[in-house]
C-alpha cells in the first residue's frame, strides 16, 4: 500500500483525544485567556465554549458531547462563592453531583467528564488542570461507548 | 395473621372510611383501586357516589400510583358549579410519599386532598409470575394462605407470598402514608410518622463494585430490551412536565430510535430528572411491558439523595429536596483538584 506523506506522518503520531471545555465567561474563560496572554503553555486537546455561567450548563449538554464523540468533557466555573450571578456555580455544583454519580453509575469512566473551578487570575491552575486531564482521557482511551452499532 | 384476613381488613377499613367521607359531604370525589378487567392486575377508579363505595378493593395487585391520577388531572377534577373539588385518596406509603413530595413541589394543595391511609402489604411482582406462568392463559387470580393462587384453564399455580412480592416492598419501611403533626387533618386511616428512613442499599453494593466497562455491558444488557414506550414516564407519579424532554424537538437532544445508545441516554436523562424526587413507588417496574426492572436506577436515585444530601424523598411536606436548594458548603469531591 502506497501511503501519501500526510498519512505517513499521521500514522507515526500517537492518538490525541479531542476534549470539549464549557467554561463560564466570568472566571474560567478569562483564567484561560489569562493562561494565553501569560504564555503558559497547555495542552492543545481542548476545545473551549464559552457559556454564561455554569449554572447554564445543561446536563444535556455533557451528554450531547459524548454521544458526538468527544473523548472527554471539562466544565468549568467560578469557585464557591464568586459566581457573577450569585449562586448559578452552586446550583450546578448540585446537578454535577448527581450527574457525575448516575455517569457512573451507568458505566461511563469517571474521569471522562471533569468538573473544576477556576477563576480569572488563575491562569496557571487552568493550565495544569487541563493537563492534568488531558493525561487521564489520555490514559482512558478514545470515547467508543456511544458509537452507533450499525 | 394470613395476608388473605389482612386484606380484607384493610379493605374493610378503607371502605368504612370512604363511605363517611362522602357521606359528611368531606370530599367530593374518592379515588381508589377497582376490579380490573384483566386478572394479575388492577384499576384506577373515582368515585363520586356512597352506593359504589363497594367497588373499591384492595388485594396485593394494586401496583398503580393513584398520585399520578391527582396530579396532571386536578384540571379536570374542578366541578364548574362548585369550583374546586376535595379529593380522598386512598393511599399506601408510597402514594403518601408521592403525594407529600408534589406539595412540596407546589403542584398540590394538601388542603384539598384527604388521604385515606392504608397499611399496604406489598405489591406482587406480577411480571415475574407472568414469566413462569408462561404463554398459559391466566383467568383468575386469588390470595390464601400466603399463597398466590394463579388459575387457568387447565392448571393451577400456588406462588409464596413472601417471596414473590417486589424487591422493593421486601424491604419497604414506609408501609402506611407518613404524616407530621400538622397534618393531622389530612391524613385519615393509617398514617404513621417517619423522621427518616434507614436503608443500607445492599441491593445496588454489588453492581456498583464493578468496572466501567463492565456496568456498561450489563446496563445495556438490562436494558437492551426496551421499546422506548414510556409507559414508565406514564405511571411516574414524578413525571408531569408538560412537555419531556423526549417529546421536545427544539433542540434534538438525541435521538428517537431504539438503538441502545439512545435507550441508555433516555434512561440516563430520566433518571437525572427523578434525581432526590423519585418515592421509590416500583411503578415503573409494575407496568413495563418488556419487564425491566427499573427500580435498579431508583435504588441508585435514593442512594444518592440519601447519601449526598441525607433526604429522603416525600416524607416531610416542608424540607426542600436537593434540587430546589443549594448550600455554601455542599460536599465537592468529585471536583478536579491540583496535586
Amino acid at each position: 500500500m502506497v501511503l501519501t506523506k500526510l498519512e505517513q506522518v499521521n500514522r507515526k503520531k500517537e492518538w490525541e483525544p479531542k476534549i470539549i471545555g464549557f467554561l463560564c465567561n466570568w472566571c474560567s474563560y478569562a483564567g484561560a485567556d489569562l493562561a494565553g496572554v501569560s504564555r503558559i503553555q497547555y495542552p492543545a486537546n481542548i476545545r473551549i465554549l464559552r457559556v454564561p455561567c455554569s449554572g447554564r450548563i445543561n446536563p444535556f449538554f455533557i451528554i450531547r458531547s459524548l454521544i458526538e464523540g468527544w473523548d472527554g468533557v471539562i466544565i468549568s466555573g467560578c469557585h464557591p462563592g464568586d459566581c457573577h450571578y450569585i449562586s448559578g456555580n452552586l446550583v450546578a455544583r448540585r446537578r454535577f453531583a448527581i450527574l457525575n454519580d448516575l455517569l457512573e453509575y451507568f458505566g461511563i469512566e469517571p474521569r471522562r467528564v471533569n468538573f473544576m473551578w477556576a477563576s480569572a487570575s488563575e491562569g496557571d491552575r487552568f493550565a495544569k488542570l487541563v493537563e492534568k486531564i488531558t493525561e487521564k482521557v489520555k490514559q482512558l482511551g478514545p470515547n467508543k461507548k456511544f458509537q452507533k452499532e450499525w | 395473621m394470613g395476608i388473605e384476613t389482612e386484606n380484607q381488613n384493610i379493605e374493610k377499613s378503607m371502605r368504612e372510611i370512604a363511605r363517611n367521607l362522602l357521606n359528611n359531604k368531606q370530599v367530593d370525589v374518592v379515588i381508589g383501586y377497582s376490579e380490573a378487567t384483566i386478572p394479575l392486575s388492577s384499576s384506577p377508579i373515582i368515585i363520586d357516589n356512597e352506593k359504589d363505595v363497594d367497588k373499591l378493593i384492595w388485594n396485593n395487585l394494586c401496583y398503580i400510583n393513584l398520585a399520578k391520577y391527582l396530579v396532571p388531572m386536578i384540571p379536570n377534577l374542578i366541578d364548574p358549579e362548585k369550583g374546586k373539588l376535595i379529593v380522598g385518596i386512598v393511599s399506601k406509603g408510597c402514594v403518601g410519599r408521592a403525594l407529600f413530595h408534589l406539595a412540596v413541589e407546589k403542584q398540590l394543595n394538601l388542603d384539598n386532598v384527604k388521604v385515606i391511609g392504608i397499611p399496604c402489604n406489598g405489591i406482587v411482582n406480577r411480571k415475574r409470575i407472568e414469566r413462569e406462568i408462561g404463554e398459559r392463559e391466566i383467568l383468575e387470580v386469588s390470595v390464601s394462605d400466603n399463597n398466590i393462587v394463579v388459575k387457568g384453564n387447565d392448571f393451577e399455580e400456588k406462588f409464596p407470598y413472601d417471596e414473590y412480592i417486589n424487591e422493593l416492598c421486601k424491604q419497604c419501611k414506609v408501609r402506611s402514608p407518613p404524616t407530621t403533626p400538622g397534618l393531622m387533618e389530612t391524613c385519615l386511616g393509617n398514617c404513621q410518622e417517619v423522621d427518616s428512613v434507614y436503608d443500607d442499599f445492599e441491593d445496588i453494593a454489588e453492581y456498583e463494585s464493578k468496572t466501567a466497562d463492565e456496568k456498561w455491558e450489563y446496563i445495556k444488557d438490562i436494558l437492551g430490551s426496551c421499546t422506548r414506550c414510556y409507559a414508565c414516564r406514564e405511571a411516574c407519579p414524578m413525571c408531569y412536565c408538560n412537555l419531556c424532554f423526549v417529546d421536545q424537538n427544539m433542540p434534538i437532544w438525541f435521538g428517537k430510535t431504539t438503538e441502545i445508545n439512545n435507550i441508555i441516554v433516555f434512561h440516563l436523562i430520566r433518571a437525572l430528572h427523578l434525581a432526590g424526587r423519585c418515592v421509590a413507588c416500583g411503578a415503573c417496574s409494575n407496568v413495563c411491558p418488556m419487564g425491566i426492572d427499573l427500580n435498579f436506577i431508583t435504588r441508585k436515585l435514593e442512594k444518592i439523595a440519601k447519601e449526598r444530601f441525607g433526604f429522603t424523598s416525600g416524607l416531610n411536606p416542608e424540607t426542600l429536596p436537593p434540587m430546589m436548594n443549594f448550600k455554601m458548603e455542599d460536599e465537592q469531591e468529585f471536583m478536579i483538584e491540583e496535586d
